[in-house]
């Protein structure tokens, strides 16, 4: 069924003089969609020419509409030679396609070129007349709307809340085609824009349609992502959480909360009884029988080429990091047996009870079980294209299509990993992941996949319409605020030993002593104190090795890895007195002689579990004195900065242990209950022999790798006062935000010399390197106090050895590697031919400096290697100090107001100011309309790079390209706010030597309009005609 | 280790307006790095110096990348490369615009040229402003002066509209600009007590009151339609004003007429003045030394001796005889009124225009 495609353009700007001789530009356009090509007439000699060109109109199928962009590319005419190219902008169709999104796009947008950069801009209209499609058979999906926020989007309520889809497509990546040693980088880079911007449409397009299938009209959650497998291929995969959402009559919204805590409220349900109340609501009927544990997580190991080598182990934090692994098969096995029962609701039919949320509303979630975690190494080999030979002017292919006869597919890949996850979350006593994702990480042709997400109990009324639900006793678990804190499995058979205190809320039922997730802190959840960010980073160094050989040492590799970033995780969380973890997100990259673990999540004292025991220090070789002298003193430190940090952190839980030994525990459950119930009632000062027991916490020091620990975990610095840094959405315990924010994205390169080799010392350096990243904006931001840094992400990755070492005064080992992915793509990065095959050739080889020693004398000595360190945030202001005294750049809300009254000036900016968030909100504003998806993604290039100021330039220019870019395309979508923007990838190569650089950024968010409260009461008459009673629920707030 | 890549982008771009002046003032970035330190930035703060070096390098890479769009602050407003708040705008256009005014008295009344250009590293040595902050605000002027030599209207509110400054930095930059199209002499050592405040002043006069421009908006737009004239009508004095002011000689070559202007303003000025005797002495040259710069002026070369002769003609001998400033104002308003008494003088209207400029220039230039 087709639909209508109209394109105006209507002038253009600030562009680039292409005559030199008359410092001017005869510019004129083309627009393409498909296989049409209009074009406008020639302006000649103006910078800014006036086009007001007719409505070009394409009539094309919706299922074109969907996965091609439009592309407009201007360029200078020239009489005696070829045109040449001013640059071009991608236009994506699909905000239109949907009646409920963005009616037009239309405004000024940047003319991007790929060496260049910007030049110019162009102002374009773009409209869709879309023809109504009822072909049940039909290829398309228009209308399934597409939101990268992780929770009910506001102004939305979810009716239903289908479950997981994923699809992926692959394809050739043409920067390795054969024709790319003919082609211009320009050519080249253009035709991966275009290539990636047809495979995400293609990708949506086919979710979609998993959607409609489903009998959903939306996808929540939804996360796409890139792998740049180089000669292998590419794959662009995605996953989200399909829903059936319906949107919300203004009148209904009144009760909308302002911030993220509280979703609209799904379905009509009665209030849940809120934290007051303890525990008035009865404890689910199922609660005897419910197990316990903390996390499960696995690394499994399977080649690709050889049989399955099935080394996998599950890992309990804070025990030997032991091959526990048929102790927990069985532990499961038999919990699984006994529960089976518990797994028959609707949820639990689904293949992949997975849901890409992080945030739910109320009474969704009952409770949650722990993380789960999966890896496994593959070895990447070519990507089988049997569409090579097609016409089609770009070669997709649907690797689903040719799955049934490939059994080394992606697809079968993530296939195992999902079935690992779903059979965690069931060892778990779980019938769902929620939180959950997916990643991956590549050096050379190893892969490593890895997901993860957090098992929980759902509320199965959100599931399914007319499907059985025999368990009706779900219905009165809408719990109160401790609901999700309790264990979902049994007590009795535990997956791993933990232990279990009644919850210190309701006093029914039993918590766990820690609890780590992967969701956001539930908006119900009773907090003591305040969280913070907490992180743990660990760097193991491995062989160098190929293919097989190194695929294995990887994969022995990471349960150590897990388990030490566990260790240092529960480490940390202990030393800040908190007992549970939010957000957490665990990132491991491949080098080609190292490993990088970096786990982030945010920590925080939840009031409905124990309090966390202390961390005691033990020596093994006690007779020492001086030994023990060393230990005490340690051991006093730990203690004091547990002291200290309570203060910082606010942490004054109400419990003493008093209550919890008087607590009207029933005889019956005490005394089965005698041991864990003793040790919860420790007194975080007392570190007795009790504490033995709990192996987490103790310390033993008679090691070089526990002394590391120890310092590690006091080496990190406290935040400055002021400062609050969280990976959420949210802040826990900070309530009271103002509606400045600020987004930025860091990315740090380092070097690292040949003389830190040993685990310690990279250890040392990571860990170094991430507290002064956090100092450096801690130092930035300083003007900004109070602030809370929030959903601060951090990705690390470890680029590959670089081209050519030159060495002079010659190290004695190889040097360490680290750069930034697959080292074809970076020794590519748009040589003519000979170069480009001569160092294709030469790259990897550490001596291939010798072939040229001479040729680059400039380098230093020093070997080359490198972290990546990317950050990418948005920065809150509390209003805690509104009326202190603050430096210029703060926006009191009284500043924010005054700021818009000059803009409506008529000499005011005539650019619309576009917020960008990775928050799902926009504090203290309400979001009235969801405009689409953005994703876009860039390639720069230059063979400049000490012109352009060297790679920080290089760099720095690109990604204030890339946020103009997405600020303009959301303010022609009428958009004045991107909100769960996150930079997906960002690969950065370069190339010194030849004066090269090449980077590509992927971005992805939701355009959304959004108005601020103050501007609600401001100029009540327009609003109020409207939402009656929104000022009224605003001024509450 | 090192740190091989280090950038920090924001949404809404923050800028460090210590940074700014620093990078403006055309310090290095480990200058600015050590200038901070001493300034005490990291007081209170848990940072190293490389900390304050990353930002410091940070901040210097967006101002580079905004130095572009400075250039044409009118772009600033409208790109999308930057999300500047509207008083960041501000305030970074009229920060890069300002300048130092030992700066612009070296250079004031020079050829905006390649050649002045070339010798800005002496200037440089000689006002102790660093050699970058030198060419920054050089290359300022001229590109003021190119944009608005080529524009009709009002010279102040021309530079206002097209560079976006406060009224008085667009005064400046108007008197920058009068100087350097009329070459105004500057440099001579006699002229060297005389600040670059007193001579925008009175290059505000002149544009004020003897330019085309300054004819008001009814005879101009009568003027440059009939004549279909192509000079700049802020930028140069009006030529037909310049030639009437050869009338004025009668003053000086018409012995009675001298004595009768003499006679009357001494008979008011008689009494009030210690200095009496000396004015008396002193009229006839005094009063033969600003005819004749009314005189010359149809010469360009003598237009850019204005001031030059401004000083040797008047102030000078003036100074000899320890005039006060409240001397020189009575004999100025006395001198310029007496004229209209006599009846055999006819040019009253030249007159008053061109006494009304030099008396005010006067009395601004008459000081140590």
């Amino acid at each position: 069924m087709p639909g209508k495609l109209k394109a105006k353009i209507v002038a253009g700007r600030h562009l680039p003089v292409m005559d030199r001789a008359s410092d001017l530009t005869d510019a004129f356009v083309e627009v393409k969609f498909g296989n049409t090509t209009f074009k406008t007439d020639v302006y000649p000699k103006s910078l800014n020419p006036q086009w007001n060109s007719e409505w070009f109109k394409f009539e094309v199928d919706d299922e074109d509409l969907q996965d091609e962009p439009l592309q407009i590319t201007v360029l200078d005419h020239d009489t005696y030679s070829a045109n040449d190219a001013i640059g071009k902008v991608y236009i994506d169709i699909d905000p239109l396609l949907s009646c409920e999104a963005a009616t037009v796009i239309s405004g000024w947008l940047p003319i991007y070129d790929t060496i260049h950069g910007i030049r110019g801009e162009i102002n374009v209209v773009v409209k869709v007349d879309l023809f109504n499609d009822l072909n049940r058979f039909r290829q398309s999906s228009c209308g399934v709307k597409f939101f990268c926020t992780t929770s009910i989007p506001r102004c939305y309520r979810a009716a239903l809340v289908h479950g997981f889809v994923e699809e992926l497509v692959v394809n050739e990546d043409p920067e390795y085609q054969w024709i790319d040693r003919i082609r211009t980088p320009r050519a080249s880079n253009e035709a991966r824009q275009r290539l990636i911007s047809l495979m995400s449409g293609e990708l949506q397009r086919k979710i979609g349609l998993k959607v409609l299938e489903m009998g959903g009209n939306a996808v929540v959650g939804y996360l796409q992502c890139f792998d740049l497998e180089g000669e292998s291929g590419l794959v662009v995969r995605a996953i989200g959480t399909a829903c059936t959402l319906d949107k919300l009559i203004p009148g209904t919204e009144s009760k909308e909360p302002v911030f993220s805590e509280d979703p609209p409220h799904p379905l009509s349900v009665p209030p849940t009884p809120l934290r007051t109340l303890p525990s008035s609501s009865s404890p689910p009927p199922f609660s005897p029988s419910k197990p316990c544990s903390r996390q499960s997580s696995s690394s499994d190991t399977d080649l690709s080429l050889t049989p399955k080598m099935g080394m996998g182990s599950g890992i309990s934090v804070g025990k030997e990091a032991g091959p526990l692994k048929t102790l927990l098969r069985q532990q499961a096995q038999s919990a699984l047996e006994q529960r089976v029962h518990f797994f028959s609701d609707p949820v639990y039919f689904q293949e992949f009870p997975f849901f890409t949320l992080t945030c739910f509303p109320p009474g969704f979630l009952v409770h949650i079980g722990g993380v789960v975690s999966a890896r496994s190494v593959k070895l990447l080999d070519r990507i089988h294209n049997p569409a090579l030979g097609n016409t089609r002017s770009y070669k997709l292919l649907d690797w689903n299509s040719v799955a049934a006869d490939e059994p080394e597919t992606r697809d079968a890949w993530w296939e195992e990993i999902r079935q690992e996850i779903k059979s965690h979350a069931k060892a778990l006593g779980c019938h769902a992941v929620v939180g959950y994702s997916e990643s991956t990480t590549i050096c050379e042709e190893v892969c490593i996949l890895s997901a993860s997400g957090t098992a929980a109990m759902l509320n199965p009324r959100f599931m399914r319409e007319g499907s059985v639900c025999v368990y009706s006793r779900f219905d009165d678990a809408s719990p109160p605020s401790c609901g999700f804190c309790h264990i979902p499995y049994d007590e009795f058979n535990m997956p791993f030993p933990a232990q279990l205190t009644y919850c210190y809320h309701c006093r029914r039922q039993k918590v766990p002593d820690v609890l780590f997730t992967t969701i956001d802190l539930p908006a119900e959840a009773a907090v003591t104190g305040k969280g913070c960010l907490i992180q743990a980073r660990l760097c193991r160094t491995k062989k160098k090795a190929q293919g097989e050989v190194n695929a294995t040492a990887i994969s022995n590799l990471l349960p150590f890895m897990e388990y030490e970033l566990h260790t240092q995780l529960m480490n940390k969380l202990k030393l800040r007195c908190m007992n549970a973890l939010f957000g957490l997100r665990i990132q491991i990259s491949v080098g080609e002689n190292m490993l990088l673990g970096l786990a982030s999540a945010t920590g925080v004292y939840l009031s409905a579990l124990p309090a966390p025991g202390g961390i005691q220090i033990t020596g093994k070789t006690p007779s020492d004195l001086s030994y023990d002298q060393h230990i005490s003193t340690m051991q006093k430190r730990i203690n004091d900065t547990i002291a200290m940090n309570k203060e910082l952190y606010n942490i004054h839980p109400l419990e003493c242990i008093e209550e919890v030994v008087g607590s009207p525990i029933p005889d019956r459950q005490r005394s089965r209950l005698f041991r864990s119930t003793s040790e919860s009632s420790d007194e975080l000062s007392e570190l007795d022999l009790s504490h033995g027991k709990k192996d987490a916490f103790v310390l033993e020091i008679d090691d070089t790798d526990a002394v590391e620990d120890i310092q590690s975990l006091l080496t990190d610095a406290p935040m400055p006062a002021g400062f609050y840094s969280c990976n959420t959405e949210v802040m826990p315990g900070i309530y009271n935000w103002t509606s400045g924010l600020q987004m930025f994205t860091s990315v740090r390169v380092y070097r690292l010399s040949n003389a830190n080799l040993t685990n310690q010392g990279l250890n040392k350096i990571f860990t170094d390197l991430c507290e002064n990243l956090l100092k450096s904006l801690y130092f930035k931001l300083r003007s900004m106090i109070p602030c809370c840094l929030c959903h601060l992400n951090f990705t690390v990755a470890v680029p590959e050895e670089e081209l050519i070492q030159v060495r002079r005064h010659t190290p004695k080992h190889t040097s360490p590697i680290l750069y930034i992915f697959p080292k074809n793509i970076l020794v590519r990065s748009g040589e003519n031919e000979e170069q480009l095959q001569f160092s294709m050739e030469l790259c990897g080889e550490s001596t291939s400096s010798n072939n040229q020693p001479t040729a680059k004398p400039s380098v230093s000595s020093v070997d080359y290697g490198s972290f990546a360190d990317r950050c990418s945030t948005w920065l809150e202001l509390l209003r805690l100090k509104a009326h202190t005294i603050r430096r210029g750049s703060v926006k009191t809300k009284v500043r924010s107001r005054s700021l818009r009254s000059t803009r409506s000036l008529p000499c005011g900016a005539p650019v619309t100011v576009v917020k960008m968030t990775p928050l799902s909100f926009l504090p203290r504003t309400r979001i009235v309309k969801y405009l689409g998806i953005i994703n876009m993604f860039f390639i720069r290039e230059t063979t400049s790079l000490r012109e352009e100021g060297g790679v920080s330039g290089f760099l720095h220019s690109f990604i204030a390209e890339v946020f103009a870019m997405v600020r303009a395309h959301v303010a022609a979508l009428g958009g004045n706010a991107v909100v769960s923007y996150s930079m997906k990838e960002c690969v950065f190569m370069e190339n010194p030597n030849k004066n090269q650089a090449q980077c590509l950024i992927n971005v992805s968010g939701d355009a959304v309009i959004f108005v601020r409260e103050s501007d609600q009461e401001a100029i009540p008459p327009l609003i109020m005609s409207g939402q009656p009673s929104t000022t009224g629920a605003d001024g509450t707030t | 280790m090192s740190v091989e890549l280090d950038v920090f982008v924001v949404n809404t771009t923050i800028m460090d307006e210590e940074v700014y002046q620093l990078w403006l003032d055309g310090y290095t970035v480990n200058d600015a790095v050590k200038v901070r330190m001493e300034g005490g930035v990291l007081e209170g703060c848990d940072a190293s110096a490389e900390v304050l070096h990353s930002d410091t390098m940070d901040q210097y890479r967006t101002f580079q990348m905004c130095e572009r769009l400075l250039h044409s602050p009118v772009k600033l407003a409208n790109q999308l490369l930057f999300q500047i708040p509207p008083h960041r705008q501000t305030m970074l256009i009229e920060r890069y615009y300002a300048f130092d005014s030992v700066f612009v008295r070296e250079v004031l009344g020079k050829k905006l040229s390649k050649g002045t250009k070339k010798d800005l590293d002496d200037v440089s040595a000689k006002t102790g402003v660093t050699l970058k902050s030198c060419r920054r605000q050089f290359d300022n002027f001229k590109r003021v002066f190119k944009v608005v030599e080529e524009l009709k209207g009002p010279l102040v509110e021309n530079i206002r509209k097209h560079f976006l400054l406060s009224d008085n930095l667009a005064r400046d930059y108007a008197a920058i600009v009068f100087f350097a199209n009329n070459r105004f002499e500057t440099g001579k050592k006699k002229l060297h007590y005389l600040t670059f405040q007193d001579f925008a002043f009175c290059a505000g006069q002149l544009i004020n009151n003897w330019t085309v421009g300054a004819l008001g908006e009814s005879l101009r737009s009568a003027f440059v339609f009939s004549d279909n004239m192509v000079e700049d009508m802020d930028v140069d004095l009006e030529k037909e004003f310049l030639q009437d002011l050869k009338e004025l000689k009668i003053l000086i070559t018409d012995r009675d007429l001298l004595d009768q202007h003499k006679s009357l303003v001494c008979t008011a000025l008689r009494g009030k003045t210690k200095a009496f005797n000396e004015m008396e002495a002193n009229f006839k040259n005094l009063s033969r030394g600003l005819v004749n710069i009314a005189a010359k002026l149809t010469n360009t070369k003598d237009v850019r001796d204005f001031f030059i002769d401004l000083v040797e003609k008047f102030i000078e001998p003036c100074r000899s005889d320890k005039w006060t400033a409240g001397d020189m104002r009575l004999y100025l308003t006395h001198y310029t009124n007496s004229a209209h008494v006599l009846d055999t003088f006819k040019h009253q209207v030249v007159w008053d225009r061109y006494m009304g400029v030099i008396k005010s220039c006067i009395l601004k230039m008459y000081h140590d």
